[in-house]
C-alpha cells in the first residue's frame, strides 16, 4: 500500500469514528443492550478498516462496512464460546442483523435512546456523564477519569459496573413516553451540563482535556437539542453553554490572570456564539414552559446585554436568580442569588441571603461560597470576617489563575 | 426478562396496623395482584411472615449451625415478593412503582439470572 493511500484510509477510518461512533455503538448494542461487547466490536471493526481500506480503497458505505464488520466480529467471538450458553440464540440474531445492515442504506440514529440508557435513574448519577461521554464519544476511561478527578482504574470499574447493570438489568434502549419524558430528559441534560462544568472549571487548569470536556458537552448538547426538538429546555442548555463558551477568551488577561465577569473586555466576547444563543433561548421561550436551564441561560443573556451597550439589569438578573432558587433549591444557586442580590439592593442584602444559605449547611467545602463571603464582607468594610473568608476561598480553590486573584484581593485588605 | 420485585416494609408498622386500615391494604394488593394476572406478567409471588419467625442456618466444615433470627437486622423487613415477566427495566419499574408497598416502604427491583 502507499503511504498516501495509508493516510487516505487512516483519516477516513478517524473521521467516520469520531462523527459515527455514538450511532455504531447505540445501533450494536441496541437490540442486546450489552454496550461493552458493541464497544469491542466497533474498536475490531475499526482495527480492521486501517489494514482493509488502504488495501481496497474506502467502501461506498463506511458506516455500513464498520456495522457488518463488528457484528462477524460477535459471531466470532459466540463461536469462540465466550458467551456459549447464549451461543445459538445470539448466532441467529447475528446473522439476521448482519443481513438486514447488508441491506440497509443508513444506519439509524438511536443515540437518544443511548443518551437516556447512560441518564437511567436506575445507573448511579455520578457515572452518567462519563457514561455518555465513553459511548456516544468514544472518550478513554483515562481521559474521562482525568477530567472528573478520579484514578483511571476507579473511573474504569464504575463505568465496566454500570454497562454490566444495563445489560442485566435490561434498562432499555428507548427514548421514553411523552409523560415521563421531561423528567428522564431532564437526566440527560444534568449529566451533559455536569460535564460542561468539569471541562469549564479545569479549562485552564493545566490539564488541556478539561477544555476538550467542554467542548465534547457543547457537542452533546447539540446533538441532544437536534434529536429532542420539542424539548425547551434541551435548548435552554444549549444556549447556557454556549453563554458560557463566548466569554472563553475574556476570562483571562494578556498575562494569564483571572479577570471576573465584571471586569471583562466585551469585545473579546464571541459575538457570533452570543447571537446563536439568543436564537437558542427565544426559541425555547416560545414553548413557554419555563425551566432550570431556560432559567440559566436567560440569566446569562442578562449579562450578554453589555455587549449591545447596555448596563447590567442587576436587579432583572436577582429576580431570575428568585425564580431559579425556588426551583432548584441548590445551594450553589443560593449562593450566585446572593451575589446577584448584593449588586441590586446592596451588600447588606446579599450577606443576609448568604448568611441563611451558610446556615442551611453543606457550603463549609464549596469555594465559591466562601468566595463570595469575601467579596461582600469587604465591600461591606467587616475586613477581619472578609480575610478569614479570604483564606477558605483560597483554600479550596484549584485554579492558579484565580486562587493568584483571590490573594490579591486579600492582600488589598491590608 | 424476569424480574423480582421485593416488598420491605417496616413489620411493626404493619402489626400495630389498625384494622380497618390493614383490610384496605388487603383490598389493594388483591387488586394489584389481579392486574398483575389480567397484564399476564405475574409469574409467581408470596406474603411472608414475620422476621420473628425466622431461622438462618448455615453450613461450615460439615456442621451445620442454626440461629435464631433474620439475616440482618434492618429497619424495614422482606415482608413479601412478586415474581414477573417484564419487556425491560422500565416496565417492571413501572409495576414495582403500582405496588401498594411502594407507598409505605420501598421495592426492591432484581433481574433474576436466567438459567
Amino acid at each position: 500500500m502507499t503511504p498516501e493511500a495509508e493516510d487516505a484510509a487512516h483519516a477516513a477510518a478517524t473521521r467516520v469514528a469520531r462523527e459515527s461512533y455514538g450511532k455504531l455503538v447505540a445501533f450494536l448494542a441496541a437490540r442486546d443492550r450489552d454496550i461493552a461487547a458493541a464497544e469491542d466490536a466497533l474498536s475490531d471493526a475499526l482495527a480492521a478498516a486501517l489494514a482493509d481500506w488502504p488495501r481496497r480503497g474506502v467502501p461506498a458505505n463506511p458506516e455500513g462496512w464498520l456495522v457488518v464488520t463488528a457484528r462477524r466480529r460477535r459471531i466470532d467471538a459466540a463461536r469462540r464460546g465466550r458467551i456459549a450458553s447464549e451461543a445459538s440464540a445470539t448466532l441467529r440474531l447475528v446473522a439476521e442483523e448482519l443481513q438486514a445492515a447488508q441491506d440497509a442504506g443508513p444506519i439509524p440514529d438511536r443515540r437518544l435512546a443511548l443518551m437516556f440508557v447512560c441518564a437511567h435513574p436506575a445507573i448511579d448519577e455520578g457515572v452518567r456523564a462519563p457514561l455518555m461521554l465513553q459511548t456516544i464519544l468514544g472518550l478513554d476511561a483515562a481521559a474521562i477519569a482525568s477530567a472528573f478527578l478520579v484514578s483511571p482504574t476507579a473511573m474504569g470499574q464504575r463505568l465496566s459496573r454500570a454497562k454490566a447493570k444495563i445489560r442485566l438489568a435490561g434498562a432499555p434502549f428507548r427514548v421514553p413516553d411523552r409523560d415521563e419524558l421531561p423528567e428522564r430528559l431532564g437526566a440527560v441534560l444534568e449529566a451533559i451540563y455536569a460535564a460542561f462544568a468539569y471541562g469549564w472549571e479545569q479549562a485552564f487548569a493545566d490539564d488541556p482535556r478539561g477544555r476538550n470536556l467542554a467542548e465534547e458537552a457543547i457537542w452533546l448538547g447539540r446533538l441532544a437539542a437536534s434529536l429532542a426538538l420539542d424539548e425547551p429546555e434541551a435548548l435552554g442548555l444549549l444556549a447556557l453553554m454556549l453563554y458560557a463558551d463566548s466569554r472563553r477568551a475574556a476570562r483571562r488577561d494578556a498575562a494569564g490572570r483571572y479577570v471576573p465577569l465584571a471586569e471583562q473586555d466585551v469585545s473579546r466576547w464571541n459575538a457570533s456564539t452570543i447571537a446563536e444563543a439568543e436564537r437558542l433561548l427565544t426559541a425555547a421561550g416560545a414553548r413557554r414552559t419555563p425551566g432550570r436551564f431556560q432559567l440559566e441561560a436567560a440569566i446569562q443573556s442578562a449579562h450578554a446585554a453589555r455587549l449591545y451597550g447596555g448596563a447590567t439589569d442587576w436587579p432583572a438578573i436577582a429576580a431570575l436568580y428568585d425564580a431559579l432558587y425556588a426551583l432548584t433549591g441548590s445551594p450553589v444557586v443560593a449562593v450566585n442569588r446572593a451575589v446577584a442580590t448584593a449588586e441590586a439592593h446592596g451588600a447588606a442584602e446579599g450577606l443576609a441571603l448568604l448568611d441563611a444559605a451558610g446556615a442551611a449547611g453543606g457550603l463549609d467545602g464549596f469555594q465559591s461560597y466562601w468566595a463570595a463571603r469575601a467579596e461582600l464582607l469587604s465591600r461591606a468594610a467587616r475586613r477581619d470576617e472578609a480575610r478569614e473568608a479570604y483564606r477558605h476561598a483560597i483554600g479550596l480553590e484549584f485554579d492558579p489563575a484565580t486562587r493568584d486573584f483571590l490573594l490579591a484581593r486579600l492582600a488589598a485588605l491590608g | 426478562m424476569q424480574y423480582l420485585l421485593m416488598i420491605h416494609d417496616e413489620e411493626g408498622r404493619v402489626a400495630k396496623m389498625p384494622k380497618a386500615e390493614a383490610e384496605k391494604m388487603h383490598g389493594a394488593y388483591g387488586a394489584y395482584t389481579q392486574a398483575l394476572k389480567d397484564a399476564g406478567v405475574l409469574r409467581g409471588g408470596e406474603r411472608l411472615q414475620p422476621t420473628t419467625t425466622a431461622t438462618v442456618v448455615r453450613t461450615k466444615n460439615g456442621k451445620s449451625s442454626v440461629l435464631n433470627g433474620p439475616y440482618a437486622e434492618v429497619k424495614e423487613q422482606l415482608a413479601g415478593y412478586y415474581v414477573i415477566e417484564a419487556a425491560d427495566l422500565d416496565a417492571a419499574i413501572g409495576w414495582a412503582a403500582r405496588c401498594p408497598g411502594a407507598a409505605d416502604g420501598a421495592i426492591e427491583v432484581r433481574p433474576i439470572w436466567p438459567m
